[in-house]
């Protein structure tokens, strides 16, 4: 059980739901400070409406509870650019990026002549790359990314992950990222929160090798009481 | 060089590079035909306005501004598309317009395609005034629109209201089609809001080259088809669509010679 003063987020009973379909129901649980949760679920489960339900983004019931003041930054799933003629450069200026180089490197993208190219012309690891790079622009202390491998291959996928976990150790943030790679939640997270539409699992990610783990949140939707779980 | 003449270059020149500037987030926004489409829904205001004698623009006003609240809103309750839902306005609206004005055929004409010999100096410095005005409020939330389009949750995050923004572009929107009316009337004042920007869309690198570009070749059809239409006698609307049409064409073929030489 961790200490209350390294939980950054408390989450109770947060329910969501538009045009009387319920999206969310009773969802409870916690996140230490400095960890990266994962969150999984089948399509639908509501992965992405918790991500925007904690963004404020939309009306819920319960509680959402951020302990200390939190910066957030955030990585959609989908972005559309293939149609805008704008680069890099000027995406990274949007949020007043004065060295867009310097936010380039913190991603490992050091190709100085990606600056000037746009945003719809690079491939997908570059893009997701660079919109971590636009979330991390004015030092957020928590990070949420809506599967941030979206359009990589699977060969690009973990550098990806292992550099969330470097910006994750070198600048002391807490992430939140939804996926759907059981080795990612294994490898490259602490804790793991299941959900289809309510909590089907919450605790350590290394359990998810375990059978029973995996039936509990792929199975038939099983809902847990998570009221004092740990994320 | 007559005062109507001076007049109306002065008002082709800011109407040109406000509808060029402002269209280059509508073709971005695939919102292309809502610029074109909210022009007609001006006809009603410009029909009153003849009908009642007031100056029909600010019936014009009236109608544009009542139309872009209306769409804004029923896209937030209903999630049509703005495009749907501006169909259904403007063709309400051209109805009407063509009801009111059904039996004076010069004013239907006026109203359609402009009427450059009416404007007054009151209507250039409304004009100059509005143009600068929705350029400069747009050039403020240029970036923001931006972001929202390539991603509205984004936006969102940076505490962006993506509907109040949408809501001011529109009323900006609405402002320059109201005056691009008086150069080339209800049914051409969207080509001006349009084509310049997909001409600048075909040659521009960056952003700051497609807004740029846009202004550009917004003030170059509208100023070139003004002198043009006033040289020939012609009315101004038409004439601005060739001369933008020429400004297209040359782009396309900028763009083709780019990509045949790479």
């Amino acid at each position: 059980m961790a200490d209350e003063k390294d939980v950054i987020l408390k989450v109770k009973d947060l329910g969501v739901k538009l045009q009387n379909q319920i999206l969310l129901d009773n969802i409870s649980f916690n996140v230490r400070k400095g960890t990266t949760v994962a969150i999984l679920g089948p399509n639908g489960a509501g992965k992405t409406v918790l991500l925007r339900a904690l963004l404020n983004r939309l009306p819920h019931t319960g509680e959402i509870e951020w302990t200390e003041k939190v910066k957030l930054g955030y990585v959609p799933q989908y972005v559309a650019v293939s149609d805008v003629p704008m680069t890099v450069k000027e995406f990274l200026s949007i949020e007043g990026c004065t060295n867009p180089e310097t936010a380039l490197a913190q991603v490992r993208l050091t190709d100085k002549s990606l600056l000037d190219k746009r945003l719809g012309v690079l491939s997908g690891g570059q893009l997701r790359r660079v919109l971590i790079a636009w979330a991390l622009n004015d030092n957020p202390n928590v990070l949420l990314l809506d599967e941030p491998t979206t359009g990589v291959d699977m060969d690009s996928e973990e550098p990806i992950y292992l550099m969330l976990n470097d910006i994750k150790k070198n600048q002391k943030i807490t992430i939140l990222l939804i996926t759907h790679n059981i080795h990612i939640v294994e490898e490259y997270t602490d804790d793991l929160l299941a959900i289809n539409k309510c909590v089907t699992y919450c605790g350590p990610s290394a359990e998810i090798a375990k059978p029973e783990i995996q039936r509990q949140i792929y199975g038939e939707p099983m809902c847990v009481e998570t009221a004092r779980g740990e994320a | 060089m007559s005062e109507v003449i001076i007049y109306s270059v002065i008002t082709a020149v800011f109407v040109g590079v406000s509808a060029g500037y402002l269209g280059s987030l509508m073709v971005l926004e695939k919102m292309a035909l809502v610029g074109d489409a909210l022009s007609h829904v001006a006809l009603p205001g410009l029909a009153i306005g003849i009908l009642l004698n007031f100056d029909p623009l600010v019936g014009a006003f009236a109608f544009l501004f009542a139309s872009a609240v209306i769409i804004w809103h029923l896209q937030r309750v209903t999630k049509i598309s703005f495009e749907a839902l501006v169909g259904a306005m403007f063709t309400l609206a051209l109805a009407i317009g063509i009801l009111l004005l059904g039996d004076n055929l010069d004013a239907l004409e006026e109203a359609l395609f402009g009427d450059i010999t009416q404007i007054s100096l009151l209507h250039v410095v409304a004009g100059v005034a509005i143009s600068i005005a929705a350029v400069f409020l747009t050039r403020l939330i240029y970036k923001k629109l931006v972001l929202a389009m390539v991603s509205e949750d984004l936006a969102i995050s940076k505490g962006i209201s993506v509907a109040k923004t949408n809501l001011l572009y529109l009323f900006l929107v609405s402002l320059v089609v109201a005056v691009g009316i008086q150069i080339v009337g209800t049914l051409l004042v969207g080509f001006l809001v349009i084509v310049p920007a997909i001409a600048a869309k075909n040659i521009s690198r960056n952003m700051t080259q497609y807004a740029a570009l846009s202004a550009v070749f917004g003030l170059a059809s509208a100023v070139s088809g003004v002198l043009l239409a006033s040289y020939l006698e012609q009315p101004p609307g038409p004439i601005v669509v060739v001369c933008g049409i020429v400004v297209f064409a040359v782009s396309v073929l900028i763009n083709w010679r780019k990509k045949t030489t790479l």
